[in-house]
């Protein structure tokens, strides 16, 4: 229904886009966009996304590039021997091993308590069921 | 002498070669019998996102350990040591970026192609062009890596060593993966990589538990064992192996860890994988299990590559034919005799088909749907034509990896996906990153930070040790190099983000805010992109 609002020739790139998707969906009618862009429940949801992804894509490209960059400059560091043949060096690459699944474990558990919930609060105001 | 070890660690021909067909056969009946005709666009493209996301979580690992990892890591281990464990921590970190970053959004937002996810909120034609660009020059450069491969596998295995005798194998292999592509589409070529990976897992895994086994569960005694089999001696273990000579090789590999860990999210045959699954829930599963599959991978590829220098010895591996590529199946050799081998080899062998049959598909996809279907259509292709333009790519395609495999052939094949990942890294992931989250992002903009990306990352290339100048370089007797890196990432990579930059605060224009609205809310919650 909000179909009729839009200029009828509208710009090449909403055309384009709008036959690209809307082909089985033109009976919906399409949702307002920005009325959910503005709603505090959309803003909430971007807001604890971006508050987790940014500072964690952060802490593990650091956390790597310090790896990467006394691996590649403080030889003596990374050759010093722990236990056996085992090095400074391979502890700290195994120890990224580690962090990545850790991270990888800590998003999931996220995602699924804060930010699965909000969408689905989301997809209720904006009336679109999920299938 | 080296005849005689050649003679010896190919093992039995017959033994790899019928392995070998019985997994070609069994992939394309797989493939015979999961396609149904391929008929709507999203069939031949995104496999009709039906599939689930553990299922797409192991196809999208089985994109991962390609020849190169399987092969080049392990034989990089094997011979260079920490080095070339160094590479396999980023081909597991750079991970989290599709997790974090790229994978749910883009699922969300996309459909087909990059192109979708550049050009949604961007004036059409330009961005679909330049997105289609970056996308065909990144996977010609993954795909030669991938034929290089190829070459070196077959001399070990089929005890093959005339160039010409290779070429021909080479194109054999080429006509069996136009096959899979143009008869199973997506769906075809994701069981075939599930399969693949599938058996991959097994067989390294089974390799590594048989090695901590044979040297009583401790990882300190592979390590010492490996370090008096290599002529590094001790030095095997440090830091340096590989990239230690001087200042510049330093830093060449801090350029590459860069390139490593921020490119293999971006590459768009695996970008192209998040649509084959529902919803973005089911692309975060996929994301999450195929980090827990690259964790066993390479774990156990870390054993296997020192385990490979114990056991056989880094002299040995070296002098083989296929050089260091032929560290794991000469281990499989050592340990399960001319039968392992033959499995290792074969699943090395589907590794490639597998991965660029995925490749060609990413490519011809991103023609037939950005540049056929977008811009010369003007986005009024009917869905047939564009199935028949996607697949007459692919044949195109086909054709110019069989060409290119047989130039490359002997190429050192984990450094030549290097460089499609700082390509990948400088083009495709400055664009996603600020067309996703960054408001003013416009057409400029985009158009800028994908050619800045592309483009110096290709000049660069061009001018640096990699093409001419040093005694490993491809176009040997002439030097016109003045880049010093091998690399480009360090430089092209925050490049094409200033560009992106630059291009969108220089620009006149606006960003489109409705386009806007409806990308953020699409991007985030989902909604729309069921429709």
């Amino acid at each position: 229904m909000n179909k009729s609002v839009r200029p009828p020739a509208s710009l090449p790139s909403e055309r384009a886009i709008g036959t690209g998707f809307a082909d089985r969906g033109d009976d919906i009618g399409e949702p307002d966009f920005e009325a959910i862009q503005q709603s505090p429940e959309f803003k909430l949801l971007r807001k604890r996304l971006i508050w987790f992804i940014f500072p964690m894509s952060a802490f593990f490209l650091c956390w790597y590039m310090t790896f990467v960059l006394f691996s590649a400059y403080s030889h003596d560091f990374m050759s010093r021997k722990l236990f056996g043949a085992v090095n400074t060096g391979t502890v700290f690459g195994l120890l990224q091993f580690v962090t990545t699944m850790a991270i990888v474990l800590t998003y999931r558990r996220f995602a699924r308590k804060k930010l699965d919930p909000q969408v689905d609060t989301i997809h209720e105001l904006a009336g679109v069921g999920k299938e | 002498m080296t005849v005689q070890i050649a003679a010896r660690a190919t093992g039995s021909p017959i033994i790899n070669l019928s392995v070998f067909f019985a997994f070609v056969v069994i992939t394309l009946f797989v493939v015979y019998k999961a396609t149904n005709r391929n008929s709507t666009t999203s069939d031949y493209y995104a496999a009709g996102s039906a599939f689930s996301g553990v299922q797409n979580g192991i196809a999208l690992s089985g994109d991962f350990l390609s020849a190169a990892s399987f092969l080049g890591i392990s034989g990089a281990i094997a011979v260079h040591g920490y080095d070339g464990f160094l590479y396999s921590v980023g081909w597991l970190v750079a991970w989290l970026v599709a997790l974090l970053l790229v994978g749910e959004r883009l699922r969300n937002t996309g459909r087909f192609t990059v192109g979708d996810v550049m050009a949604f909120r961007m004036k059409q034609r330009p961005v679909r062009a330049a997105a289609a660009n970056a996308t065909l020059v990144i996977t010609f450069f993954y795909m030669l890596a991938q034929m290089a491969g190829a070459g070196g596998l077959i001399a070990l295995l089929l005890n093959v060593h005339s160039k010409g005798g290779q070429a021909l194998i080479i194109t054999g292999v080429g006509l069996v993966m136009v096959f899979y592509v143009l008869v199973g589409g997506m769906k075809g070529t994701t069981w075939v990589q599930i399969i693949k990976a599938g058996l991959l897992l097994i067989c390294v895994t089974f390799m590594s538990v048989f090695l901590l086994g044979k040297f009583g569960f401790s990882l300190s005694a592979i390590l010492d064992q490996a370090s008096q089999n290599s002529p590094l001696g001790a030095e095997l273990l440090n830091p340096g192996g590989w990239y230690g000579r001087n200042a510049m090789d330093q830093l060449d590999f801090v350029s590459l860890s860069l390139a490593l860990v921020l490119g293999i999210s971006s590459l768009p045959h695996v970008l192209m994988r998040f649509y084959t699954v529902p919803d973005a829930k089911e692309a975060r599963r996929s994301v999450v299990w195929c980090s827990w599959s690259m964790f066993i991978f390479y774990l156990s590829i870390l054993l296997v590559g020192y385990g490979a220098t114990a056991l056989v010895g880094s002299d040995k591996i070296v002098k083989a034919p296929g050089g260091e590529n032929s560290a794991a199946p000469l281990l499989a050799f050592e340990i399960g005799g001319a039968m392992l081998l033959g499995i290792v080899s074969a699943v090395a062998f589907a590794t490639i088909l597998a991965v660029v049959a995925g490749l060609t598909l990413a490519a011809s996809a991103s023609f037939a749907h950005d540049v056929y279907a977008n811009v010369i259509r003007n986005g009024k292709a009917d869905p047939r034509s564009e199935i028949r333009v996607a697949r007459l790519t692919a044949l195109v395609i086909g054709f110019l990896a069989i060409l290119g495999g047989i130039v490359t052939n002997g190429q050192n094949v984990a450094f030549l996906v290097s460089l499609a990942l700082a390509l990948a890294a400088s083009a495709n992931l400055p664009t996603i990153l600020y067309t996703l989250f960054w408001k003013r992002f416009n057409t400029t903009g985009t158009l800028w930070s994908i050619y800045g990306g592309l483009v110096s990352g290709l000049v660069l290339i061009i001018f640096s040790p990699a093409i001419s100048g040093s005694s490993t370089s491809i176009i040997k007797g002439v030097d016109f190099h003045w880049f010093p890196l091998t690399n480009p990432g360090l430089v092209s990579i925050p490049l094409s983000f200033l560009c992106g930059f630059l291009g969108t605060v220089f620009s006149k224009e606006p960003a489109d805010p409705k386009k806007q609205a409806e990308m953020e809310v699409r991007s985030l919650t989902g909604i729309g992109s069921k429709a």
